[in-house]
């Protein structure tokens, strides 16, 4: 059986993994790359094949052609579209080159960095070193340092498994048609981006979620231009829904609202979102004994496990499940096994829900900083009050600062409203160098942007907003 | 209702003014007639201030460690009836009267009073911690980073940017500051500050110190003693246990031997009044007992000690040590001394640089016995050694005379007989 040794073993290329991994041989370090490939992802892992880019992808398509629909029926400002149509196969082709442009990319940004990539499931041996079956047969490799970076999977429901018409998001962002009716259990951010998608490429869209309203996980302000738009989209919410089950013959959903009888909603196809849980078994991590924090691989603060030179990061190491998270602590555990003093100290996570309109938040919402025993100052300026936002045809929404009272420290940002996600750099940026409303305030922003917002929101917090 | 201000009063002939060391009252608080307003210190004593009449704080005169003329505002009082109107309290010796003074200048005496009470130290904000406890260190990523590489922990450093915010050149200034050990062992540096007010009897002690130092023109003479026979003596009187009598230390003999030898050498037993140039020899020998109180450096002074026995001497010095520690000690038992005498006992080293209690001339420091092989003729003795380090005004004694001086008392100690032999 053939062994290689080497410093590092990076087990997973998802973007944890094979940004750990680029760094590391920046660095000059000895590394190994096990990816097993497969439906599920390949390199760059869930996110560039399965995730974040190409779900942004179906996204762009769909609101292209909801808004070319928008211009044949109402045309607002005058432009003239006759009867646009889709060819979906077409879009998932597009989605897909986009796709093999990133991951052909991780993949020689790796080969440059001497990174050596073994395509194949591996199974950890012990805490240094695993067996990976390869096409040319099993392999073992041995690092001084191994970096777990498996990555999570869909959750399933018990009460609808996987198959036949229920889906998963992978598969979602691969059908051959868009479907007539589709129904979404979980109206989380992956949920709702993919339903609202679907609803406006044309199928008949029902959410189905188990708590009291969308989107549980952010605060009512911030979700409410979110259910506008759904509502105005004609997709149907219901909130406080759970699921029975899949009918006998398999093309409805049985679900049960607040004790009321069960019903049924026929469906082309069910996706089910309710949730990604950590990859935690198949690959031999019992073996290793680690200390777990409940489904997921302990950590510290240097993204170390409980044994000595086996690191995890990234989705495997729980909430929250975010790519750019999992990005900062390879790039930390990198540095690390070169020599260098690191720990994952971030001030802040950002995140971004690609619903719409878009919801950044980033840093702690004014209710958390209270309960943190903050005294707060809040400032909201809406998008009704932005001149870019008017000519954009994107009002609805705003952006909310919340600043300690006491010594103006901003605390969080959060927004919500059309293309807003690139405003989670400015906030971020804002909350990692210490900001005071008055930097915030005191920095000029280029007029006429929606980041203006921010800046008109932060005044608000100190009295001086000068456009509301 | 009318207010009415109560003055500092006059609280001792010739005091111009008096640090106010402790108020007994706060604003808002309504005081009794009689009650204690505040203790003031002057250069001999405490005093109280009683309040003459009754009503209610509306402000104090100073704060404490602050420093009143007589005659300016102590205390603020509404009262009922008509107001405006100044009044000036009376001072008043405690029930237990203590003393204050640290070291004595013969000045007149004042009735004594209070010590100072103990007070928490404050901070002065500068220097405090860098933030509340809890807040996280506010960084941005480049300083956190640069941090994380020189292994300093951030939660120590103060942030002077808006906020609280670190900068780069806080941490710079954290890293010349720090050494790096400092962190890397796993401890932690405190770079917490007390600030604690100099105040009351201390402040007194340092004003005297630096006078002295400043003035006078100290040297130190160093001369090894052998004690052996002394403390035979020593032993043999004191394994008489009669109850009339004291335990004898050394400090008795050491009296007795400084009255024989400053007969001989009357420029050590005198006060130099370096403003009129005139220096007082003292036919009377008060000596000066250096005393360490819990409330600090004093000098209570066994007067006449011409006149007095051996164990009249013990007997006294006992009195006033215990009489000083306990702060019962007057003002008359707490200056007039001519020369000094400085011992730690045990602690006393091997030398020590004594700093003379001004306007004297000369102070004895006592070090530490310690038995010794002595080369006697053909061979080494064990004999019980003690040094004496002793500090000369040499504006007016010039090291021969001091030398000379010293050598005297050595025989007088190495020969004890002679100490109580008539002349």
């Amino acid at each position: 059986m053939a062994e290689i040794e080497a410093k590092v073993l990076v087990v997973g290329g998802g973007p944890g993994g094979y940004v750990c991994a680029i760094r590391a041989g920046q660095l000059g370090l000895d590394v190994v790359l096990v990816e097993q490939g497969g439906p599920d992802g390949g390199l760059g892992g869930t996110c560039l094949n399965v995730g974040c880019i190409p779900s942004k992808a179906i996204i762009h398509a769909a609101d292209a052609y909801e808004r070319a629909v928008e211009q044949a029926t109402s045309a607002p400002f005058g432009l003239r579209v006759e009867r646009p149509t889709i060819d979906f196969a077409r879009t998932v082709d597009w989605k897909d080159g986009i796709v093999g442009r990133l991951t052909s990319g991780v993949s020689a940004l790796l080969k440059r960095h001497r990174v050596k990539i073994v395509q194949g499931h591996a199974t950890m041996v012990d805490g240094k070193s695993c067996r990976v079956e390869t096409d040319t047969g099993p392999q073992i490799v041995r690092a001084e340092h191994v970096v777990l970076a498996t990555g999570s999977m869909p959750a399933a429901l018990p009460t609808l498994p996987f198959g036949g018409r229920v889906i998963s998001s992978t598969e979602a962002l691969s059908l051959s048609a868009v479907p007539e009716r589709m129904v979404v259990v979980g109206a989380g951010y992956i949920g709702l981006e993919l339903g609202t998608a679907f609803a406006k490429l044309g199928a008949k869209v029902t959410v189905i979620e188990a708590e009291d309203r969308i989107l549980p996980v952010y605060d009512a302000e911030l979700v409410r231009p979110v259910s506008r738009r759904l509502q105005a989209l004609g997709v149907e919410v219901l909130t406080g829904t759970r699921v029975v089950g899949l009918s006998d013959s398999g093309d409805a959903v049985q679900i049960e609202r607040q004790g009321a009888a069960a019903r049924s909603l026929a469906a082309d196809r069910i996706l089910v979102a309710t949730g990604r849980r950590a990859r935690v078994a198949g690959f031999g991590l019992e073996r290793l004994d680690l200390t777990m924090s409940g489904a997921f691989v302990a950590i510290d603060e240097r993204c170390a496990t409980s044994m000595r030179n086996v690191w995890a990061i990234g989705d495997l190491t729980g909430e929250p499940m975010l790519a750019h998270r999992a990005m900062a602590q390879g790039v930390v555990v990198a540095e690390q096994i070169a020599g260098q003093r690191r720990v994952f100290d971030s001030a802040v996570i950002p995140a971004v829900c690609f619903t719409d309109p878009e919801i950044v938040t980033v840093g702690h919402s004014p209710e958390a900083a209270r309960k943190a025993g903050h005294e707060v100052h809040t400032g909201t300026f809406p998008f009704q009050a932005n001149g870019r936002a008017m000519t954009l045809r994107a009002e609805d929404g705003f952006v909310r600062v919340a600043a300690r009272a006491d010594n103006h420290l901003v605390l969080g940002i959060a927004a919500v409203g059309a293309g807003v996600s690139e405003l989670a750099g400015a906030f971020g940026l804002a909350l990692e160098m210490g900001a005071r409303l008055e930097d915030i305030g005191g920095t000029i922003h280029a007029h006429p942007t929606l980041g203006e917002a921010l800046h008109e929101a932060s005044l608000r917090a100190l009295g001086e907003a000068l456009h509301i | 209702m009318g207010t009415r201000i109560i003055k500092l009063p006059d609280v001792g002939e010739g005091v111009a003014e008096a640090e106010l060391v402790e108020w007994h009252v706060e604003v808002g608080q309504s005081v009794l007639e009689d009650q204690i307003l505040a203790a003031v210190m002057t250069d001999k004593a405490t005093v109280e201030i009683p309040s003459p009449v009754a009503g209610t704080v509306v402000a104090l005169g100073a704060e404490v460690g602050g420093v009143l003329a007589v005659g300016a505002e102590l205390v603020r009082l509404e009262v009922a009836g008509e107001g405006n109107e100044e009044v000036v309290a009376a001072p008043r010796e405690a029930a237990a009267p203590m003393p204050a003074a640290a070291l004595q200048s013969p000045a007149p005496t004042v009735p004594a009073s209070r010590p100072p009470t103990s007070r928490a130290p404050t901070s002065r904000a500068p220097v405090g911690p860098p933030r509340p406890p809890g807040d996280k260190p506010l960084a941005s990523p480049a300083v956190r980073r640069r941090a994380r590489d020189a292994g300093v922990d951030l939660r120590q450093v103060r942030g002077t940017g808006p906020a609280g915010r670190i900068g780069y050149d806080d941490l710079e200034a954290f890293l010349r500051g720090a050494p790096k050990s400092a962190t890397a062992a796993g401890r932690t540096a405190n770079t917490s500050v007390e600030t604690v007010k100099i105040i009351g009897l201390r402040r007194r002690i340092a004003q005297k110190m630096a006078e002295s130092t400043r003035r006078i023109a100290h040297f130190s003479y160093v001369e090894e003693v052998d004690v052996t026979a002394l403390e035979e003596l020593r032993a043999t009187l004191n394994g008489e246990n009669r109850p009339d009598h004291p335990r004898l230390t050394l400090m008795p003999f050491l009296m007795q031997a400084l009255v024989r030898a400053v007969a001989e050498f009357p420029e050590m037993n005198a006060l130099y009044d370096d403003e009129a140039e005139t220096l007082e020899r003292h036919r009377g020998v008060h000596i000066g007992i250096a005393t360490q109180t819990p409330a600090g450096l004093m000098v209570p002074v066994v007067r006449h000690c011409e006149a007095r026995g051996l164990w009249d001497c013990a007997a006294e010095v006992q009195r006033l040590a215990e009489a000083a520690r306990a702060g019962r000690a007057t003002s008359a038992e707490l200056s007039g001394s001519t020369i000094t005498i400085t011992s730690l006992g045990a602690l006393g080293g091997i030398v020590t640089t004594p700093v003379i209690n001004r306007p004297e001339v000369a102070i004895i420091g006592v070090n530490k016995q310690v038995v010794r092989p002595v080369w006697q003729g053909e061979q080494f003795v064990p004999r019980t050694m003690m040094n004496l380090s002793s500090s000369f005004d040499h504006r007016v004694i010039d090291g021969y005379v001091a030398a000379r001086f010293v050598q005297r008392l050595k025989s007088l100690l190495e020969a004890p007989a002679t100490i109580f032999i008539e002349a």
